[in-house]
C-alpha cells in the first residue's frame, strides 16, 4: 500500500512537459504508421516492392530479436524457418483450395512446431555452439529442399510457382498495393503482440533466462520449456515472414534460401539493435537498402563495401541503431526537461 | 570390398583438409574464444595467391610457401587491425564482424580473380597414385600429417610455442612473466591463416578454385572441431579425419551425394547433444 501511495503524488506531480515527453513516442509511432499506410498510393511499384520486403524482413528480424536479443540464443539459421514458411504457403496454394490469406497463419503454426522441436536439442547449447549448429542448419537448407524424395512437393531444383491473387471485396487496389497493406497489417499485429509478450510475466522470464539462467531457474522458471517455446515463437515470426515473402516473390526455389539469407537476418538484427523491438525495423531497412547502396559505390566489389559497412557499424554503434538512438534520446533529457 | 576401401581412404584424404581447417579454427578459439567464420575465405584467398604465382612462372613449392607466408601475414594483420578493437565486445558483435570479413574477402577475391571456376595444379606426380588413391590424395594426406607434426613440434619444443600456449591458457599470469600476450594472439591468428592456406591449396585441385569453394569445407571444419573437442587441437585434427570418412561413406552408401552437407549438420547436432565437449575435449566447469 505504501508503495501505491508513494506512486500517486509522483504521477500527479508530472509536469506538462513530462506528459508531452511520454506522449511523443506514441504520437511519432502513429504518425509513422499513417505515413506507412499512405506509401502504396505514392510510391512507384519498384519502391513499393522494396518497402514490402522491408516490412516482411522486419517481421522476420523481430522473431530473431525475441530469440537472440531477449532470450540470448544466437541463431545463424533463421533462413531455414523463412524457407519453411515460404514453402508451406507455396505447397498449400498449389495443392489445396485453401485461400492465400489462410496459408499465412498455417505457415506460422508449422514453423512454431518445427522451431519448438529444433529448440529442444538446442537447449543444451550455448553461445558459439548454438551459432554453429544453426549455421549448419542454414547451410544444409537448400540441399534438403532439393532432396529427391521431397521433389513432388517442393518442385526440386526448379522450385515452384506461387499463384497471384487480387485484392478482396472489390477494393480498388492493385495486387502489389494490397500485398503491401496485408504485410503491414500482419506486421502491426505481430509487433504489438511481441511488445505485449515481452512486457508480460512471460517476457520477464524470457529475459531473466538470458541474464542469469541459474537465478531464473531458482525463481521457479522452467528454463527448458521457456527456451524451446521462445525458439518456437521466434520461428513462427520468421515463418510468417517467409509465407508473405513467397506471396511477394510468387516463386520459391531452394537457391533463394541460401546461407546468405540467414546471415543477412543475423546482420540486420544486430545492426538494428538486437534487444529491441524497433531495431527490427532499422535492421530491415539496412538489409534491404544497404546492398543496393553498396552496389552504387562499387559495382565490382559490392559485398566488400557491404562487409566494410558491417564492421564500421559494429565499431561505431555496438548496440545497433536502436541502442544508438536510445543513447541520444537519453543525452537529450536535460533539453527535454527545459522545453 | 575394393570400392569400400577406396571410399574409406579417399575419405581420409578429404579428412585431412577438414582436419587442417578444424585445427585453424581451434587455434583461434583457444586463444580468443572466437569462432572465425572467415577462416575458409582467408584460405581461399591465399590459394588464389598461389595460383597467380604459379601462373606467373614460379615453381609450385615456392608459390606454396609464399602463399603460406601471405596467409600468415594477413592473419596477423586482420587480428591487429580489425579484431583487436572488438576485444571486449559482446559475442554477437564479433560474429557480425567475422561475417563482414567473410563478405569482404569473398567479394575481393571475386573482383580480383573473377568468379569463374578454374583448375588448380597438383604438385604430386601421377606415378604416386595407386589402386585406391589418386596421387593428389596420397600427397594431401602426407602434407596434412607433415603440417600436424610441424605444429606439434613447434608447440611442444620451442620457447615461442610454449609462450603462445601460456598466453592462451592464462593471459594474466603470462603477462606478469613478461610474455607479450597481444602479439601471441596475433601470432596464433597468423598460424591459423597459414594452416587455412594449406587446407585451401590442397583442396583446390579437387573442388576447383572459385571464391565460394570453402563454404562446404568450412562447415566440415566446424564439424571436425566440435567432434574432436573445440579446446583440443589434436582432437580437432582427429575429428577432421573421422568427419571425412563418415562423409564419404555416408555419401557413397547411405544418403547419396545430394545430401552430403546435411551429414555435417547431423554430426554437429548429434555431437553437441550427446557429448558437447567433443570426443577428446574437456568440459569447462564454471563457478557461479
Amino acid at each position: 500500500m505504501a508503495l501505491a501511495h508513494d506512486g500517486v503524488p509522483e504521477t500527479l506531480g508530472k509536469t506538462s512537459a513530462g506528459v508531452a515527453a511520454r506522449l511523443l513516442p506514441l504520437v511519432a509511432i502513429v504518425a509513422l504508421l499513417v505515413l506507412a499506410c499512405l506509401v502504396p498510393f505514392v510510391a512507384s511499384s519498384y519502391r513499393l516492392l522494396q518497402l514490402t520486403t522491408v516490412v516482411i524482413y522486419s517481421i522476420a528480424l523481430l522473431g530473431l530479436n525475441i530469440l537472440t536479443g531477449y532470450n540470448g540464443q544466437i541463431s545463424l539459421g533463421h533462413g531455414a524457418f523463412f524457407a519453411i514458411g515460404a514453402y508451406t504457403t507455396a505447397i498449400l496454394l498449389e495443392r489445396t483450395g485453401i485461400p492465400y490469406w489462410a496459408t499465412i497463419p498455417i505457415a506460422g503454426v508449422i514453423c512454431l512446431l518445427v522451431g519448438f522441436l529444433f529448440g529442444l536439442p538446442a537447449l543444451r547449447l550455448e553461445g558459439h555452439y548454438l551459432a554453429l549448429s544453426t549455421f549448419a542448419l542454414a547451410v544444409a537448407t537448400p540441399q534438403l529442399l532439393k532432396f529427391r524424395l521431397l521433389e513432388p512437393w517442393t518442385g526440386g531444383v526448379q522450385g515452384t510457382y506461387v499463384p497471384g491473387f487480387k485484392a478482396p471485396f472489390g477494393l480498388p487496389l492493385a495486387w502489389d498495393q494490397w500485398l503491401y497493406l496485408l504485410s503491414l497489417a500482419f506486421a502491426i499485429v505481430l509487433f504489438v503482440l511481441a511488445r505485449n509478450l515481452l512486457r508480460s510475466n512471460t517476457g520477464t522470464a524470457i529475459i531473466a533466462i538470458r541474464d542469469h539462467p541459474i537465478a531464473a531457474a531458482s525463481m521457479g522458471i522452467n528454463i527448458s520449456l521457456y527456451k524451446s517455446l521462445t525458439f518456437g515463437v521466434s520461428a513462427m515470426y520468421t515463418g510468417i515472414a517467409g509465407a508473405l515473402g513467397a506471396l511477394v516473390a510468387q516463386f520459391v526455389s531452394p537457391d533463394s534460401f541460401s546461407i546468405f539469407v540467414s546471415l543477412g537476418f543475423l546482420v540486420g538484427s544486430v545492426i538494428g539493435g538486437v534487444a529491441s523491438i524497433s531495431g527490427a525495423v532499422f535492421g530491415a531497412f539496412f538489409i534491404e537498402f544497404i546492398p543496393n547502396f553498396a552496389d552504387q559505390i562499387s559495382k565490382a566489389a559490392t559485398w566488400a563495401v557491404y562487409g566494410s559497412f558491417l564492421i564500421a557499424f559494429m565499431y561505431l554503434m555496438p548496440t545497433g541503431v536502436a541502442g544508438f538512438l536510445a543513447r541520444i534520446w537519453k543525452r537529450l533529457r536535460p533539453l527535454r526537461a527545459t522545453c | 570390398m575394393e570400392a569400400f576401401l577406396h571410399q574409406l581412404l579417399s575419405g581420409l584424404a578429404n579428412g585431412g583438409i577438414y582436419a587442417s581447417i578444424g585445427l585453424a579454427l581451434v587455434m583461434i578459439y583457444q586463444a580468443t574464444h572466437h569462432i572465425n567464420f572467415a577462416q575458409g575465405e582467408q584460405g581461399m584467398f591465399s590459394a588464389y595467391v598461389a595460383l597467380v604465382l604459379v601462373q606467373a612462372g614460379f615453381p609450385y613449392w615456392a608459390a606454396f610457401l609464399l602463399a603460406l607466408a601471405f596467409g600468415f601475414v594477413t592473419g596477423v594483420a586482420i587480428e591487429r587491425v580489425i579484431i583487436r578493437p572488438f576485444e571486449q565486445a559482446p559475442v554477437l558483435s564479433v560474429v557480425v564482424v567475422f561475417l563482414g570479413l567473410l563478405f569482404i574477402i569473398n567479394s575481393l577475391a571475386g573482383w580480383l580473380f573473377t568468379y569463374n571456376v578454374q583448375a588448380f595444379p597438383s604438385p604430386f606426380p601421377p606415378g604416386l597414385g595407386s589402386r585406391y588413391l589418386s596421387a593428389h590424395e596420397i600427397g594431401m594426406i602426407g602434407v596434412t600429417l607433415g603440417t600436424l607434426l610441424l605444429i606439434y613440434l613447434f608447440f611442444r619444443f620451442t620457447p615461442l610455442g610454449l609462450a603462445m600456449r601460456a598466453a592462451a591458457q592464462n593471459p594474466d599470469a603470462s603477462r606478469l612473466v613478461g610474455i607479450r600476450v597481444g602479439w601471441m594472439l596475433a601470432l596464433g591468428w597468423g598460424l591459423a591463416g597459414a594452416i587455412g592456406a594449406i587446407a585451401a591449396i590442397m583442396a583446390a585441385p579437387i573442388v576447383y578454385i572459385e571464391p565460394n569453394m570453402m563454404a562446404g569445407i568450412l562447415l566440415y571444419g566446424f564439424a571436425a572441431a566440435l567432434l574432436g573437442g573445440i579446446n583440443n587441437p589434436w582432437g580437432a585434427a582427429a575429428g577432421g579425419f573421422i568427419v571425412g570418412v563418415i562423409e564419404n561413406l555416408a555419401g557413397a552408401y547411405v544418403v547419396g551425394t545430394e545430401l552430403k552437407l546435411s551429414v555435417a549438420l547431423v554430426i554437429i547436432i548429434v555431437v553437441l547433444v550427446t557429448r558437447p565437449a567433443g570426443l577428446f575435449g574437456y568440459t569447462i566447469m564454471t563457478r557461479v
